[in-house]
Parts: C-alpha cells; sequence; structure tokens
C-alpha cells in the first residue's frame, strides 16, 4: 500500500530491490538472491580506513536533516579509544513531511542491517541499536524478524560471517517524542531518561551512549553504504551534484496529484520533482509555495523553486534539504494558518530544558494563534520575526531553530497574507477591544 | 506483578541489549511495552520496573511525563490518534478530527462512556504522503475520509 508505482525519472539505488506491486517485507532469501549482503563480505576483506575513505569519496551527507558529510563524522572516532565503540541508528522519523525511513525499515530492513555492519567495522564497533519510534510498531516488528533472521544465518552474532569479529544489533523504541530525533536527546533516551538534549561538544563521536564513542546517523544514510561499498563511493558520488552525492528518498506531499516516497538523484530540478515525480499541483491550482526538506525549513516561494534540489543550491536559497521532506501548498493554502499549526507543534514538542527554546516556542504559538484568529495587529507580525531572531543559535540543540527558521521566513516572504488577515477580521470587529478576545 | 510469558521473554533478552550495569537503557521500550499490556502507568508497574532494572522511582516518574505515549489514565479499548500537522492539514486532517469528535462525541484525550474508544490529536505520524493519516491503537490508516472513519469506527463496535 505504501510502494508508488515507479516513476520514470527516479534513479534506483536504494530502492532497487523493490518489485512493485510487491508490498511485503524483502526477507533474507530475497535479499541475498540480489547480491545481498555481498557488500559486508566485501567490506570484511577491506581495512577500516578503506571503508572510510570510500564514504567519503561518496560525498554521501546525512539524511535526517542536517547534512553532515558521512564519512568525515565515522572518522571522528577514535578506533584506538579502550571504550566500546557504538552504532546508533535514528529511526526516530518525526519531521513533520517525513516518510521515508518507514519505507526502507518496512520493506528492505536487511540493507539497514547491512549498512550497521559496514559502518560497525568501520569504527570497530561490537553493537548498535536501532532506534525506532515508537508509533512505529509494526516496523519494529519487521526489524525484529529480520535482525534474528540475520543472527540465524550468521550475518550477526559472536562470529560475523566467520570473520571472527562480533556485531550484535538490536531495536530499541522510543515513546512519542519529537526531541528525540536529535542525536544527543536521542542517546538520552537510550539510556533510559527524558530525551534533553545535550551540550555539545563533546559531540558523539567522542562521548555518545553510555560515554562511549558513537556515531548516530539516519536510516537512510546508513542504507546507502551496501551500495557505496559494492559499486564504489566515485559511483555513487556520480549519481549527484559535486559535494551532493548519490540519490535520495523524497517525500512528497501537501496537494500534489500523485504524493509519495521517490527516489531521486541529487540536485534534481525542484519544478521537476512537484510537475513531473509529483504529477504537479492538484485540481489544476497554481502553485503558491514549497516547504523543501521538512518543517523546520525556510519556505519558498513559487517563483523561487527552480532550483536544484541539494544541499548546497538550497543553502544558497535560504533554505535546506532537510530530510528530503518536500511538502507542496497550492495557491488555497493559508500561510498564516500552516504556520500557526507548526508552531503549535514546536511549542509541544520543545522539552523545556533551555529558555530560549521552551519560551520561545510558547509565544510563538501565542501569538501566531492571535493572527491566525485574525485578532493580531501589525506590531505582532514583526514580533514574531524578531521573537525568531532572538532564539536563532541560542538553544542547546537545533529545535530552536527548527521553530524560528519557518516563523522568519513565513512572516519575511509572504508578509501581505499576514496583514490581510488582520484587515479582513477588522471589518467585523466594531470596536477595539478593551480585554482580550481569546484566553490563550 | 508479573506479566504474560510472551512479554517476560522479551524483556528477559532486552535487558542483555545494554551494556552490563547499563539495563537503565530498556527503562523506555519495557515501560511501553508494559503499558500495552497493563493499560496505563499504574503505582505497580512502576514499582515492578523500578525493581527490575534497579533504577528510582522519581527517575520513572520524570520519563513517564516526557513522552507522550505513556499514560496514567488509561486510555479506552481503542485509541484513535488523528494527526493534524502540516501535511494532514492540507489535506483534511483537521476536518477529521473534528469529524471524529463529533462521531465519537468526546475531545482530545478523551474516553467514551463505555470506555471503548479514547481520542488524541496527535503529532506528525511520519505518513506525510499518505495523508490525511490517523492511528487506532498501533495500526496506521492512510489517505483517510470521514466516511473511511465512520466505516472503520463502526466495524471496530462490532468486533467487541
Amino acid at each position: 500500500m505504501l510502494l508508488n508505482e515507479p516513476h520514470p525519472l527516479e534513479v534506483k539505488v536504494l530502492t532497487r530491490r523493490y518489485k512493485y506491486p510487491q508490498q511485503d517485507p524483502i526477507w533474507l532469501e530475497q535479499y541475498v538472491a540480489d547480491e545481498g549482503y555481498d557488500a559486508i563480505r566485501k567490506a570484511l576483506t577491506m581495512q577500516p580506513e578503506e571503508i572510510i575513505e570510500e564514504v567519503k569519496k561518496s560525498s554521501l551527507r546525512g539524511r535526517g536533516g542536517a547534512g553532515f558529510p558521512t564519512g568525515l563524522k565515522w572518522s571522528f572516532v577514535d578506533r584506538k579509544s579502550p571504550k566500546p565503540k557504538y552504532i546508533v541508528v535514528n529511526g526516530d522519523e518525526g519531521e513533520p513531511g517525513t516518510c521515508k525511513d518507514r519505507i526502507i525499515m518496512g520493506h528492505e530492513p536487511h540493507r539497514l542491517i547491512e549498512g550497521c555492519l559496514i559502518a560497525g567495522r568501520a569504527i570497530g564497533s561490537n553493537r548498535g541499536w536501532v532506534y525506532i519510534r515508537g508509533e512505529y510498531r509494526e516496523y519494529i516488528d519487521i526489524m525484529d524478524r529480520a535482525i534474528q533472521e540475520a543472527y540465524d544465518k550468521g550475518y550477526l552474532g559472536d562470529n560475523v560471517l566467520g570473520s571472527g569479529w562480533a556485531f550484535h544489533l538490536s531495536t530499541h523504541t522510543g515513546a512519542g517524542s519529537y526531541e528525540c530525533g536529535e542525536e544527543s536527546a536521542l542517546l538520552e533516551s537510550l539510556e533510559g531518561k527524558r530525551g534533553n538534549p545535550r551540550l555539545k561538544p563533546p559531540f558523539p563521536a567522542t562521548s555518545g551512549a553510555f560515554q562511549a564513542p558513537t556515531i548516530v546517523n539516519n536510516v537512510e544514510t546508513y542504507s546507502a553504504v551496501p551500495e557505496i561499498i559494492l559499486k564504489g563511493g566515485e559511483w555513487f558520488a556520480g549519481l549527484g551534484t559535486p559535494r551532493n552525492g548519490g540519490t535520495r528518498l523524497v517525500c512528497l506531499s501537501g496537494h500534489l496529484n500523485k504524493p509519495g516516497v521517490y527516489e531521486v538523484p541529487l540536485g534534481m530540478n525542484m519544478m521537476t520533482l512537484i510537475n513531473e515525480v509529483g504529477g504537479g499541483v492538484w485540481k489544476g491550482r497554481k502553485l503558491k509555495a514549497v516547504i523543501p526538506g521538512g518543517s523546520s525549513s525556510p519556505i519558498l516561494r513559487a517563483e523561487e523553486c527552480d532550483i536544484p534540489a541539494d544541499y548546497d543550491s538550497l543553502a544558497k536559497a535560504g533554505s535546506m534539504l532537510g530530510s528530503g521532506a518536500t511538502v507542496v501548498l497550492d495557491e488555497t493554502a493559508d500561510i498564516v494558518k500552516v504556520l500557526a499549526r507548526l508552531m503549535a507543534f514546536y511549542a509541544h514538542e520543545s522539552c523545556g530544558w533551555c529558555i530560549p527554546c521552551r519560551e520561545g516556542t510558547t509565544w510563538l504559538k501565542k501569538i501566531m494563534a492571535r493572527l491566525d484568529e485574525g485578532v493580531g495587529t501589525k506590531r505582532d507580525i514583526d514580533m514574531v520575526d524578531q521573537l525568531a531572531q532572538g532564539m536563532m543559535g541560542r538553544t542547546f540543540c537545533a529545535l530552536g531553530d527548527a521553530a524560528a527558521m519557518p516563523a522568519m521566513s513565513y512572516v519575511r516572504k509572504f508578509r501581505e497574507e499576514f496583514e490581510a488577515k488582520i484587515q479582513s477580521a477588522q471589518v467585523f470587529m466594531p470596536a477595539p477591544q478593551t480585554q482580550p478576545l481569546v484566553v490563550l | 506483578m508479573t506479566f504474560s510469558p510472551e512479554l517476560e521473554a522479551k524483556f528477559a533478552k532486552m535487558i542483555q541489549n545494554y551494556p552490563p550495569g547499563r539495563q537503565k537503557g530498556a527503562l523506555i521500550p519495557m515501560l511501553l511495552f508494559a503499558q500495552d499490556e497493563v493499560g496505563s502507568m499504574t503505582p505497580e508497574l512502576i514499582d515492578e520496573v523500578s525493581k527490575r532494572l534497579k533504577v528510582n522511582r522519581v527517575e520513572i516518574e520524570e520519563v513517564i511525563g516526557y513522552y507522550t505515549m505513556l499514560t496514567r489514565e488509561p486510555r479506552g479499548k481503542h485509541h484513535v490518534q488523528i494527526c493534524t500537522n502540516v501535511s494532514c492539514m492540507l489535506t483534511g486532517g483537521e476536518e477529521l478530527y473534528q469529524h471524529a469528535c463529533k462521531k465519537l462525541g468526546i475531545g482530545n484525550k478523551q474516553k467514551t462512556a463505555d470506555g471503548q474508544f479514547s481520542l488524541e490529536e496527535v503529532e506528525c505520524l511520519g505518513a506525510c504522503s499518505w495523508a490525511p493519516a490517523m492511528m487506532v491503537d498501533y495500526d496506521f490508516h492512510f489517505n483517510v475520509t470521514p466516511e473511511k472513519l465512520d466505516g472503520l469506527i463502526e466495524s471496530l463496535k462490532k468486533t467487541q
């Protein structure tokens, strides 16, 4: 039900084994029959440095949101440290608009396991966890079954494929928290605590899970690794644009004719993505705006969308590729309402650990609710912008920025809509109110 | 207190997944799986988990207060969760939620008088490409319309 019909413009790398319309997971037998676990066999013959070098060559960048170069992240781990080293998979997928990790875990769990094995080999680890959000019980069960299959056939365990190297993997469920998608909060949650972020540095590569060197990557990032080892880093890099290697899973949602999860090369033009792959804006309407990388990314007006969708081009356009979630808004979409809803979300999900985020998101929610109800003032519009500027870069983790970035961009790019909402409400407002109209 | 044999087996295995002396790592999975069986975070359950993982009760209370899936109030037999975040909102999630409120006659985080259904407006369920989405217990439902929701509720009522 979740897999959509392949589109001719898709480039199938991570999804190459998917046999649409097969919707059931690809279990071990089917996986192994099609080069499955060949990459770890190859990696076992390589030196750890060679594996990291290959990943660096691929210009693979983190698919969870920040887009940090994966090979570089792995190279920060001190393999000679006497402490154990850990692999952590971030499958907490919670960024509004994002729904790709579930496709990988639900359809090809062994690809993720193989990616973890290769990462484990590269940093000299013997243990990994797949952290999956609590709502994804279905995928936790699929991952558990796949992990058991891998143990039974000797791909996991004390002696991986007879190499004498031990690697253990298990799932770990979250219990409902957006903040736990932030890597240090995720590690706190893995240790059985509230998901409050840690002060950085030290980064997880130095002191992560249980105070040991740890690499945390997104599900999709690990899943790209087997292909890189099999076919080479240069091949993978060549699929995308310079410094933005490979393909990515893009989650198209919102006002589209054919929303879905597609695999496209990095650097595909945003308008091609919307009009060709996504089937165009629904109901024959015009495009108003695009949220290009999940709810935290600054919005783009329709006229700004004729750009390649990769990390660097979107950064240049003042936005970000984020988690690959592309939300499309048609001409009838109410920008003020969208922002009000997003601010309510961030206020709900702020962990309350640091003040600029806890207070900032709550005030943004209140002011946006006022503007959305039509009882705000022009001063409120400026206040949203100023408040958000005050939050930027002043919080423990990126959640504060994640709330501030959309707030600033929506207000700056669609100011006329905010003003129109105030004016249209005032037509029905007989006299200035001395009491607030909404109790917040 | 004891849990079902399946859950006991699961817990025994789960504790092995964390480094020696760091079995507290199993806390959140353990609480969630135990809640699925018991219904809510009862004082007995907290005591039991506290004993098994050698974790102070107050540390468990801290965790329960943080994670939205953990609840002290027992939910309905079927817990209906409707997403109204951006992708769902754009495709009718809010209307769907309002419809569910009317259909069940309850509001956010409330339970029907017969205890059969509880309702919650939730944040992103990670089903944005198939919006509007909802979850009933652990089952996802995609591209939900008010009619589809009515049908689902009726069929759940019948299977009791």
